[in-house]
Protein backbone atom coordinates (compact mmCIF):
# COMPACT_ATOMS: atom_id res chain seq x y z
CA UNK A 1 0.00 0.00 0.00
CA UNK A 2 1.29 3.46 -1.16
CA UNK A 3 1.39 6.48 1.47
CA UNK A 4 -1.24 9.03 1.29
CA UNK A 5 1.18 11.32 -0.57
CA UNK A 6 1.85 8.87 -3.78
CA UNK A 7 0.28 9.55 -6.79
CA UNK A 8 -0.22 5.70 -7.17
CA UNK A 9 -3.02 4.06 -5.26
CA UNK A 10 -3.95 -0.06 -4.16
CA UNK A 11 -7.75 -0.75 -4.01
CA UNK A 12 -7.47 -4.04 -2.41
CA UNK A 13 -11.66 -4.39 -2.55
CA UNK A 14 -10.91 -4.69 -6.48
CA UNK A 15 -9.76 -8.36 -7.15
CA UNK A 16 -6.43 -8.87 -9.31
CA UNK A 17 -3.14 -6.37 -10.03
CA UNK A 18 -5.38 -3.52 -10.29
CA UNK A 19 -3.24 -0.27 -9.46
CA UNK A 20 -4.88 3.19 -9.56
CA UNK A 21 -2.52 6.31 -10.96
CA UNK A 22 -2.55 9.02 -12.85
CA UNK A 23 -0.61 9.08 -16.02
CA UNK A 24 1.92 11.92 -15.15
CA UNK A 25 3.04 9.18 -12.48
CA UNK A 26 3.26 6.76 -14.40
CA UNK A 27 5.35 8.34 -17.32
CA UNK A 28 7.27 10.17 -15.16
CA UNK A 29 7.71 6.69 -12.56
CA UNK A 30 8.83 5.00 -16.19
CA UNK A 31 10.63 7.75 -17.48
CA UNK A 32 12.76 8.09 -14.54
CA UNK A 33 13.60 3.88 -13.83
CA UNK A 34 14.93 3.82 -17.32
CA UNK A 35 17.19 6.95 -17.94
CA UNK A 36 20.33 5.99 -20.42
CA UNK A 37 22.85 8.03 -20.30
CA UNK A 38 25.21 9.18 -22.64
CA UNK A 39 28.58 9.14 -20.80
CA UNK A 40 30.22 12.00 -22.16
CA UNK A 41 33.54 11.30 -20.68
CA UNK A 42 35.77 13.96 -20.94
CA UNK A 43 38.43 13.61 -18.39
CA UNK A 44 39.10 11.64 -15.21
CA UNK A 45 35.24 12.16 -13.76
CA UNK A 46 35.07 9.45 -16.45
CA UNK A 47 37.08 7.17 -14.86
CA UNK A 48 34.58 7.16 -11.73
CA UNK A 49 31.43 7.32 -14.70
CA UNK A 50 33.21 3.71 -15.75
CA UNK A 51 33.09 2.82 -12.04
CA UNK A 52 29.74 3.63 -11.17
CA UNK A 53 28.43 1.61 -14.29
CA UNK A 54 30.79 -1.50 -12.65
CA UNK A 55 29.92 -3.70 -10.25
CA UNK A 56 30.77 -2.51 -7.19
CA UNK A 57 28.56 0.38 -7.56
CA UNK A 58 26.10 -0.63 -10.33
CA UNK A 59 24.48 1.76 -11.59
CA UNK A 60 21.69 -0.53 -12.95
CA UNK A 61 20.33 -1.03 -9.70
CA UNK A 62 19.14 2.65 -10.39
CA UNK A 63 18.10 1.90 -14.22
CA UNK A 64 20.78 4.12 -16.00
CA UNK A 65 22.89 1.11 -16.84
CA UNK A 66 22.16 0.79 -20.32
CA UNK A 67 25.30 3.81 -21.61
CA UNK A 68 24.35 4.54 -25.04
CA UNK A 69 27.19 6.07 -27.48
CA UNK A 70 24.43 7.16 -29.90
CA UNK A 71 22.49 10.74 -28.65
CA UNK A 72 19.77 9.24 -30.31
CA UNK A 73 18.95 6.65 -27.87
CA UNK A 74 19.96 8.30 -24.91
CA UNK A 75 18.39 10.57 -22.34
CA UNK A 76 20.55 11.83 -20.14
CA UNK A 77 23.81 12.98 -20.34
CA UNK A 78 26.13 12.80 -18.12
CA UNK A 79 28.90 15.76 -18.66
CA UNK A 80 31.93 14.07 -17.20
CA UNK A 81 35.23 16.07 -16.93
CA UNK A 82 36.56 19.21 -18.64
CA UNK A 83 34.57 20.93 -21.49
CA UNK A 84 37.47 22.49 -23.52
CA UNK A 85 35.99 25.19 -26.08
CA UNK A 86 36.96 22.82 -28.73
CA UNK A 87 34.91 19.87 -27.14
CA UNK A 88 31.91 22.03 -25.96
CA UNK A 89 31.27 22.44 -29.96
CA UNK A 90 30.83 18.35 -30.16
CA UNK A 91 29.25 18.21 -26.77
CA UNK A 92 26.31 21.05 -28.33
CA UNK A 93 26.14 18.73 -31.04
CA UNK A 94 25.40 15.90 -29.47
CA UNK A 95 23.64 17.69 -26.93
CA UNK A 96 21.20 18.75 -29.74
CA UNK A 97 20.87 15.32 -31.21
CA UNK A 98 19.26 13.98 -28.25
CA UNK A 99 15.34 13.54 -28.36
CA UNK A 100 13.01 15.10 -25.89
CA UNK A 101 12.88 14.85 -23.07
CA UNK A 102 16.42 14.83 -21.73
CA UNK A 103 18.64 15.77 -19.33
CA UNK A 104 21.57 17.09 -17.84
CA UNK A 105 24.14 15.76 -15.52
CA UNK A 106 27.50 17.97 -15.10
CA UNK A 107 29.63 15.96 -13.01
CA UNK A 108 32.40 17.18 -11.11
CA UNK A 109 33.65 20.55 -10.57
CA UNK A 110 34.92 21.03 -14.24
CA UNK A 111 31.83 20.35 -16.00
CA UNK A 112 29.95 22.85 -13.67
CA UNK A 113 32.04 25.68 -13.05
CA UNK A 114 35.45 24.93 -15.22
CA UNK A 115 36.84 23.30 -12.03
CA UNK A 116 40.45 24.45 -11.46
CA UNK A 117 41.14 25.34 -15.18
CA UNK A 118 40.87 28.93 -14.95
CA UNK A 119 42.01 29.48 -18.47
CA UNK A 120 41.53 30.60 -22.11
CA UNK A 121 41.12 27.06 -23.09
CA UNK A 122 38.02 25.90 -20.98
CA UNK A 123 34.23 26.67 -21.02
CA UNK A 124 33.85 27.74 -17.23
CA UNK A 125 30.74 25.32 -16.46
CA UNK A 126 28.92 23.47 -19.22
CA UNK A 127 25.67 25.57 -18.06
CA UNK A 128 27.12 28.18 -20.33
CA UNK A 129 25.81 25.81 -23.41
CA UNK A 130 23.10 23.31 -22.42
CA UNK A 131 20.55 23.27 -19.26
CA UNK A 132 21.78 21.24 -16.36
CA UNK A 133 19.47 19.88 -14.28
CA UNK A 134 22.08 17.94 -11.33
CA UNK A 135 25.47 19.70 -10.23
CA UNK A 136 27.28 16.96 -8.73
CA UNK A 137 30.38 17.93 -6.45
CA UNK A 138 33.74 16.51 -6.10
CA UNK A 139 37.03 16.52 -8.44
CA UNK A 140 36.57 13.91 -9.53
CA UNK A 141 33.20 13.07 -7.41
CA UNK A 142 33.25 8.87 -5.91
CA UNK A 143 30.43 6.89 -7.62
CA UNK A 144 28.35 7.42 -4.72
CA UNK A 145 27.68 10.92 -5.33
CA UNK A 146 26.57 10.26 -8.98
CA UNK A 147 24.44 7.77 -7.93
CA UNK A 148 22.95 10.78 -5.28
CA UNK A 149 22.75 12.69 -8.35
CA UNK A 150 20.81 10.32 -10.63
CA UNK A 151 18.75 9.89 -7.66
CA UNK A 152 18.08 13.78 -7.20
CA UNK A 153 17.26 13.41 -10.54
CA UNK A 154 14.97 10.73 -10.62
CA UNK A 155 13.28 12.88 -8.05
CA UNK A 156 13.69 15.73 -9.78
CA UNK A 157 11.65 13.82 -13.23
CA UNK A 158 9.02 12.63 -10.99
CA UNK A 159 8.08 16.55 -10.05
CA UNK A 160 7.41 17.25 -13.66
CA UNK A 161 3.78 17.55 -15.43
CA UNK A 162 5.25 15.51 -18.59
CA UNK A 163 2.12 15.06 -19.94
CA UNK A 164 1.46 18.96 -19.84
CA UNK A 165 4.81 19.58 -21.32
CA UNK A 166 3.84 16.83 -24.39
CA UNK A 167 0.79 18.27 -25.43
CA UNK A 168 1.47 21.61 -24.68
CA UNK A 169 1.77 22.72 -28.53
CA UNK A 170 -1.71 20.99 -28.43
CA UNK A 171 -3.19 22.56 -25.91
CA UNK A 172 -1.92 26.30 -27.18
CA UNK A 173 -3.16 25.87 -30.13
CA UNK A 174 -7.15 25.02 -28.55
CA UNK B 1 74.36 12.42 -25.37
CA UNK B 2 77.20 14.72 -25.53
CA UNK B 3 79.15 12.53 -27.02
CA UNK B 4 77.52 11.16 -29.81
CA UNK B 5 75.77 14.95 -30.87
CA UNK B 6 79.46 16.44 -30.96
CA UNK B 7 80.83 14.96 -34.02
CA UNK B 8 77.64 15.39 -35.61
CA UNK B 9 77.75 18.89 -35.12
CA UNK B 10 80.77 19.47 -36.27
CA UNK B 11 79.98 17.89 -39.94
CA UNK B 12 76.63 20.42 -39.76
CA UNK B 13 78.74 23.42 -38.85
CA UNK B 14 81.07 22.19 -41.93
CA UNK B 15 78.56 21.92 -44.15
CA UNK B 16 77.10 25.40 -43.26
CA UNK B 17 79.80 27.52 -41.89
CA UNK B 18 77.86 30.63 -42.51
CA UNK B 19 74.28 29.51 -41.45
CA UNK B 20 75.11 28.09 -37.90
CA UNK B 21 75.16 31.21 -36.18
CA UNK B 22 76.32 29.75 -32.70
CA UNK B 23 76.82 26.85 -30.64
CA UNK B 24 76.19 26.12 -26.93
CA UNK B 25 75.70 23.31 -24.73
CA UNK B 26 73.81 22.54 -21.48
CA UNK B 27 73.59 19.97 -19.56
CA UNK B 28 74.75 17.66 -22.37
CA UNK B 29 71.98 19.38 -25.17
CA UNK B 30 73.57 20.89 -27.52
CA UNK B 31 71.74 23.42 -29.45
CA UNK B 32 72.22 25.19 -32.55
CA UNK B 33 71.16 28.96 -33.02
CA UNK B 34 70.47 29.21 -37.50
CA UNK B 35 69.44 31.06 -39.66
CA UNK B 36 65.92 31.11 -40.44
CA UNK B 37 66.13 31.04 -44.02
CA UNK B 38 68.47 27.82 -43.73
CA UNK B 39 66.20 26.16 -42.04
CA UNK B 40 65.14 23.71 -44.72
CA UNK B 41 68.72 23.09 -46.06
CA UNK B 42 70.28 22.48 -42.58
CA UNK B 43 66.69 20.32 -42.08
CA UNK B 44 67.39 18.06 -45.18
CA UNK B 45 71.32 17.84 -44.70
CA UNK B 46 70.66 16.61 -41.02
CA UNK B 47 68.12 13.61 -41.66
CA UNK B 48 70.01 12.68 -45.08
CA UNK B 49 73.39 12.71 -44.36
CA UNK B 50 73.95 13.12 -40.29
CA UNK B 51 71.07 10.50 -39.96
CA UNK B 52 68.74 12.41 -37.74
CA UNK B 53 65.70 10.65 -39.20
CA UNK B 54 63.26 11.86 -35.86
CA UNK B 55 61.66 15.30 -35.48
CA UNK B 56 60.47 14.76 -31.66
CA UNK B 57 59.10 18.84 -31.56
CA UNK B 58 58.28 21.79 -32.90
CA UNK B 59 57.81 24.50 -30.78
CA UNK B 60 58.08 28.18 -30.25
CA UNK B 61 59.27 30.99 -27.63
CA UNK B 62 57.69 34.37 -27.61
CA UNK B 63 60.24 36.67 -26.68
CA UNK B 64 58.02 39.79 -26.36
CA UNK B 65 59.34 43.03 -26.70
CA UNK B 66 62.59 42.02 -27.82
CA UNK B 67 63.60 41.97 -32.00
CA UNK B 68 63.12 39.93 -33.47
CA UNK B 69 60.28 38.41 -31.43
CA UNK B 70 59.60 34.62 -31.90
CA UNK B 71 61.80 31.79 -32.07
CA UNK B 72 61.37 28.51 -33.25
CA UNK B 73 62.98 25.50 -31.52
CA UNK B 74 63.50 22.32 -33.46
CA UNK B 75 64.33 19.02 -31.71
CA UNK B 76 65.87 16.71 -33.78
CA UNK B 77 66.72 12.91 -32.79
CA UNK B 78 69.27 10.45 -34.09
CA UNK B 79 67.77 7.06 -33.52
CA UNK B 80 70.87 5.08 -34.59
CA UNK B 81 73.34 7.33 -33.28
CA UNK B 82 71.57 8.15 -30.18
CA UNK B 83 72.14 12.20 -30.63
CA UNK B 84 69.96 14.68 -29.57
CA UNK B 85 70.68 17.95 -31.54
CA UNK B 86 68.29 21.38 -31.22
CA UNK B 87 68.25 24.16 -33.88
CA UNK B 88 66.73 27.28 -32.84
CA UNK B 89 65.95 29.82 -35.15
CA UNK B 90 64.38 33.03 -34.81
CA UNK B 91 61.36 35.16 -36.54
CA UNK B 92 60.43 38.29 -36.69
CA UNK B 93 57.10 39.95 -35.66
CA UNK B 94 56.72 41.96 -39.12
CA UNK B 95 57.15 38.65 -40.90
CA UNK B 96 55.50 36.02 -38.73
CA UNK B 97 56.52 33.17 -41.50
CA UNK B 98 59.05 30.32 -41.58
CA UNK B 99 59.18 27.68 -44.32
CA UNK B 100 57.59 24.88 -42.84
CA UNK B 101 59.64 21.24 -42.61
CA UNK B 102 56.29 19.01 -43.15
CA UNK B 103 57.76 17.28 -46.49
CA UNK B 104 61.41 16.15 -44.50
CA UNK B 105 59.10 14.81 -41.91
CA UNK B 106 55.61 14.08 -41.87
CA UNK B 107 55.29 14.44 -38.13
CA UNK B 108 55.97 18.27 -38.66
CA UNK B 109 52.45 18.44 -39.97
CA UNK B 110 50.43 18.60 -36.47
CA UNK B 111 53.90 20.35 -34.90
CA UNK B 112 53.59 23.20 -36.72
CA UNK B 113 49.73 23.51 -37.03
CA UNK B 114 50.15 23.65 -32.79
CA UNK B 115 52.85 26.58 -33.46
CA UNK B 116 51.07 28.29 -36.20
CA UNK B 117 47.31 28.21 -33.81
CA UNK B 118 49.27 29.05 -30.36
CA UNK B 119 51.83 31.94 -31.38
CA UNK B 120 50.72 32.87 -34.69
CA UNK B 121 53.76 31.76 -36.67
CA UNK B 122 52.86 31.13 -40.54
CA UNK B 123 54.63 28.14 -42.08
CA UNK B 124 55.10 28.30 -45.85
CA UNK B 125 53.92 25.74 -48.44
CA UNK B 126 52.56 24.08 -45.42
CA UNK B 127 50.16 21.30 -46.89
CA UNK B 128 47.17 22.24 -44.06
CA UNK B 129 47.60 25.30 -42.30
CA UNK B 130 43.96 25.11 -40.07
CA UNK B 131 44.11 25.48 -36.04
CA UNK B 132 44.29 22.23 -34.50
CA UNK B 133 43.49 22.88 -30.35
CA UNK B 134 41.87 25.57 -30.64
CA UNK B 135 38.66 26.19 -33.36
CA UNK B 136 38.39 27.41 -36.58
CA UNK B 137 37.83 31.68 -36.38
CA UNK B 138 39.05 32.10 -32.95
CA UNK B 139 40.77 35.46 -33.50
CA UNK B 140 43.59 35.24 -31.08
CA UNK B 141 46.69 32.90 -30.76
CA UNK B 142 46.89 32.31 -27.01
CA UNK B 143 50.25 31.51 -26.04
CA UNK B 144 51.35 35.17 -27.36
CA UNK B 145 52.92 36.86 -24.04
CA UNK B 146 49.91 39.95 -24.92
CA UNK B 147 47.25 37.12 -24.78
CA UNK B 148 46.05 36.85 -21.50
CA UNK B 149 45.92 33.55 -19.28
CA UNK B 150 41.80 34.13 -18.78
CA UNK B 151 41.06 34.67 -22.50
CA UNK B 152 39.45 36.86 -24.06
CA UNK B 153 35.68 37.53 -25.59
CA UNK B 154 35.53 36.06 -28.77
CA UNK B 155 32.32 35.06 -30.77
CA UNK B 156 32.12 33.34 -34.03
CA UNK B 157 28.16 33.60 -34.29
CA UNK B 158 26.39 30.10 -34.84
CA UNK B 159 29.59 28.73 -34.33
CA UNK B 160 31.15 29.22 -30.79
CA UNK B 161 32.21 32.04 -28.24
CA UNK B 162 34.84 32.46 -25.76
CA UNK B 163 34.53 34.38 -22.29
CA UNK B 164 37.85 35.70 -20.15
CA UNK B 165 37.57 33.16 -17.34
CA UNK B 166 37.29 34.14 -13.31
CA UNK B 167 40.80 34.18 -12.26
CA UNK B 168 39.38 35.10 -8.44
CA UNK B 169 43.43 37.11 -8.03
CA UNK B 170 45.02 34.32 -9.11
CA UNK B 171 46.30 32.84 -11.82
CA UNK B 172 46.84 29.74 -9.11
CA UNK B 173 51.01 29.05 -8.67
CA UNK B 174 52.36 26.05 -6.86
CA UNK B 175 56.21 27.49 -5.56
CA UNK B 176 59.05 25.48 -6.16
CA UNK B 177 59.50 24.14 -2.79
CA UNK B 178 60.17 21.26 -0.27
CA UNK B 179 57.94 22.14 1.74
CA UNK B 180 54.41 20.94 2.88
CA UNK B 181 51.31 20.33 0.74
CA UNK B 182 50.15 23.34 2.40
CA UNK B 183 52.87 25.52 1.38
CA UNK B 184 53.14 24.13 -2.07
CA UNK B 185 49.50 23.77 -3.15
CA UNK B 186 48.49 26.13 -6.29
CA UNK B 187 46.87 28.52 -5.00
CA UNK B 188 46.51 32.45 -6.17
CA UNK B 189 50.01 34.27 -5.38
CA UNK B 190 51.64 37.65 -5.43
CA UNK B 191 54.94 38.23 -6.18
CA UNK B 192 55.93 38.90 -2.65
CA UNK B 193 54.08 35.67 -0.86
CA UNK B 194 56.15 33.06 -3.22
CA UNK B 195 58.87 32.17 -0.67
CA UNK B 196 62.13 31.57 -1.34
CA UNK B 197 63.35 28.60 -2.82
CA UNK B 198 67.02 27.29 -3.06
CA UNK B 199 66.77 24.27 -3.71
CA UNK B 200 64.33 24.37 -7.20
CA UNK B 201 66.81 22.43 -8.62
CA UNK B 202 69.66 20.17 -7.90
CA UNK B 203 72.38 20.65 -9.75
CA UNK B 204 73.26 17.40 -11.53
Amino acid sequence: MASTLSPVAYDAKIEGNVIFTQVDAAINWMRSHSLWPMPMGLACCAIELMAASSSRFDISRFGAEVMRFSPRQADVMIVAGTVTYKMALAVKRIWDQMPEPKWCIAMGACASSGGMYRSYAVLQGIDHLIPVDVYVSGCPPRPEALLDGLMRLQKKIMGEHSLLEQKKELLETL
Amino acid sequence: MTAAADPLCEKLREAFPSAILEQSSFRGETTLRIKTESIRDICLHARDTLGFDYLVDVSSIDHFGDEPRYELVYELYSLRAGAHLRLKATVSEDTGTAPTVSDIWPTADWHEREVYDMMGIRFENHPDLRRILMWEGFPYHPLRKDFPLEGKHSETPGVAFSEPAPLAGGPFVTVPTDGTTQVREPRARHAGEIPPSDKFIAEP
